[in-house]
């Protein structure tokens, strides 16, 4: 499958089983979509409908039991898996409902620590790690572990991760879903600013229609695994 | 991934869970230093026995004797012509071979002593007196010696055995206690008196027929011969005795017996085989290192002459070490072995708990590859730190080991003896093998937190 240049991901009928004793879960059931660069997506859909599946098909952590997947010009399916990883490192970016950090490291361990996967010298670490928690407005407490910071400082911490190794996609897996709606707004803000800034193509799942209406400019619906249809979206203003 | 980021997250995942992997190190280190502790015995000993044998002078000597001498029936095929002498030239192109340090003639003969005990009238005693070389002064023979070595390579002085010294003073030793040193009183009235040697010497007459005693046409002549000799030292022992023939009570500078000419068994026979001169009766070489034996031995039996060495002897023991070692190896490794289930262990149940966090590091770019990495150097770290203290306890384990033994030998009158012996060989190793059976248990789990799917692994809570 061709992509062309202004497309950041393409599927064409997508597929991922699981077998789960004798039983077959079709939680992507052959899924074709676009998603242009510089979009804003938001794919809704209930529990179970497969947005998080298609999320880490996406994110290159999973692979499709059959069909194409081809994001930023790369045809996932046929990458071996260090091909994935070095796509992980320097394509996507990941941020997640339970914000994922190692609970053993500062936050600054967290946030540099994509870039020790990508062998970034030790001298530009610090400088890119400054920048990344200062574009999420995080400053002080950076020696401190998780667990010692609120859910909305966690997710920003997330996000400076996310961001460390300048990403063409930000993906984001209900990242409101553990925090309050102040700090949620704020966490979406920040996502909004780099889409609107930087043209970040930005990807959220959500079961949030509101939260998803407010920011996304695209609505792709999923149900028990396939696309039931897609949307674009005039999003609403700052709250 | 680079290795100092590979360190590092090494070195933190073990620092969080610093007990679990402290017991595991530790139960490395036991194991290592059981291996140690074994092996160090078993070197020690075999140390402990070459340097007895090496300082017994036997190893590191051939016995150079000549072909006409040999009286084995088998040896009758040697044609008169192809005999060589074991004379002046042989010595010197002895000398000359490759790793020779000395080469110095056997030379031991009967002679009468003369001595006057304190209060007592001088009487005379038989005995077979031979030449030592100075460089016999660190035979382990001398380690108790009474008195001094000689002062020179001619000095008229002589060493003589205790048992000797005994008779000189016309004390009997009590049953069991022949071979007891002389006390202090009694080397103090031997040290430094004059006895007087009686002997025979062979005074070469070319073809001038001898005008005294025994004379030959074509030999030599003998004659009666007196000597004043200090005693300046007494040992328990001849040393490099017993492998080589009857035993000597007195001893004498070699160059000093040399100059005395005494008669020798072999002029006897050298005179029945006329036109021969002076031969020795056999020649000791001296080598520098008891490898080279073999070398030096073949080289003078080219020359057409039979010798003899102990190193078959001292081949025959290096085996035996060998074997020895070899077992306490393997009893030492079985600890280390039981400690290697340690790593494997912990290094499962640290997948089980990090499974999520192996799942986030795959998510922000981590490779299969990267993961396997950090946790196969948390083995080798595991392995590199438990071998340093295995080594550390080792080498403790046997100084205190020793030193219980050497108490022990104290009390029981024995000199104390070093059995424990860690060579850096040893300590580099063991080490070594730490590291390597550490990494070998780390393989499965290593292999195991790679394969890990991170999509469930970032389920796992």
């Amino acid at each position: 499958m061709v992509s062309n240049g202004t497309e950041a991901v393409r599927t064409e009928s997508l597929v991922r089983h699981y077998k789960l004793g004798q039983s077959i879960i079709r939680a992507i059931d052959g899924v074709s979509l676009t998603i242009k660069k510089g979009d804003f997506t938001a794919l809704l859909g209930a529990s179970g409908s497969g947005k998080s599946t298609l999320m880490n098909l996406i994110a290159g952590l999973d692979h499709p039991t059959s069909g194409s997947i081809v994001v930023e010009g790369k045809e996932l399916a046929k990458l071996e898996s260090g091909q994935l990883a070095q796509y992980r490192r320097h394509t996507v970016g990941m941020v997640f409902q339970s914000f994922n950090l190692v609970p053993t490291m500062t936050l600054v361990e967290n946030v540099e620590l994509p870039m020790r996967f990508a062998e970034v010298d030790r001298g530009e670490r610090r400088t890119r790690v400054e920048e990344a928690l200062r574009s999420v407005g995080l400053s002080g407490r950076l020696e401190h572990r998780p667990s010692e910071m609120s859910g909305g400082e966690q997710q920003r911490a997330a996000l400076a991760r996310a961001l460390v190794n300048r990403p063409k996609i930000l993906l984001a897996d209900e990242p409101t879903g553990n925090l309050d709606s102040k700090t949620g707004t704020e966490i979406m803000e920040l996502i909004r600013g780099l889409n609107r800034e930087i043209g970040m193509t930005v990807i959220i799942v959500t079961h949030e229609r509101p939260l998803a209406e407010r920011y996304a400019n695209r609505l792709i619906f999923l149900g028990d695994g396939k696309l039931l249809g897609e949307s674009a979206n005039t999003p609403g203003g700052t709250q | 991934m680079k290795a100092y980021d590979l360190m590092e997250l090494a070195g933190r995942n073990l620092r969080e869970a610093v007990l679990r992997n402290s017991l595991t190190t530790l139960g490395i280190g036991v194991g290592v230093a059981s291996l140690v502790a074994m092996l160090s015995l078993g070197v020690g000993l075999q140390r402990l026995v070459s340097q007895q044998l090496g300082r017994s002078g036997l190893f590191d000597s051939i016995f150079v004797v000549s072909r006409q001498d040999m009286r084995n029936d088998r040896r009758q095929d040697v044609k008169p012509d192809e005999i060589k002498l074991l004379d002046d030239d042989a010595r010197k192109r002895f000398q000359q071979i490759s790793g020779v340090v000395e080469v110095y003639p056997d030379i031991r003969g009967m002679g009468e002593f003369r001595f006057a005990g304190p209060g007592q009238k001088e009487e005379s005693y038989f005995t077979l007196m031979a030449g030592l070389p100075l460089s016999a002064r660190r035979s382990d023979a001398f380690d108790d010696l009474q008195g001094n070595f000689f002062s020179g390579a001619n000095a008229p002085e002589a060493i003589i055995l205790n048992d000797f010294g005994r008779q000189l003073l016309g004390i009997t030793a009590e049953r069991g206690h022949f071979d007891d040193p002389l006390t202090n009183d009694q080397a103090k009235q031997l040290l430094g008196k004059e006895i007087t040697l009686r002997y025979a010497e062979r005074q070469s007459t070319g073809d001038q027929p001898a005008p005294q005693e025994s004379a030959d046409a074509s030999g030599f002549s003998v004659v009666r011969k007196e000597q004043k000799l200090k005693i300046v030292g007494i040992v328990n022992a001849e040393p490099y005795g017993g492998g080589r023939g009857a035993r000597s009570r007195v001893l004498v500078p070699m160059d000093f017996a040399e100059s005395l000419n005494m008669i020798q068994p072999a002029d006897l026979r050298s005179l029945m085989r006329s036109g021969q001169g002076k031969t020795y009766v056999a020649l000791i070489v001296r080598v520098a290192k008891s490898t080279q034996v073999l070398g030096v031995e073949d080289a003078i039996k080219k020359q057409g002459y039979s010798t003899f060495s102990l190193l078959d002897a001292s081949r025959n023991i290096s085996r035996f070490f060998t074997f020895l070692d070899l077992f306490l190896g393997i009893f030492g490794s079985l600890a280390l072995a039981v400690a290697s289930l340690g790593i494997v262990n912990t290094l499962v149940m640290a997948i089980l708990e990090r499974r999520r966090e192996i799942g986030i590091m795959k998510a922000i770019g981590a490779s299969d590859g990267d993961v396997q990495k950090i946790f196969f150097c948390e083995a080798g770290s595991m392995g590199l730190l438990g071998g340093a203290l295995g080594v550390l306890m080792g080498w403790l384990i046997g100084r205190v080991i020793n030193f219980g033994t050497n108490i022990y030998l104290q009390r029981q009158d024995i000199k104390p003896e070093n059995f424990w012996y860690v060579p850096l060989w040893l300590v580099a190793a063991a080490l070594g093998f730490s590291i390597v059976v550490s990494l070998l248990a780390g393989l499965y789990p290593a292999a195991r937190a790679a394969r890990l799917d991170p999509v469930k692994a970032l389920r796992h809570e």
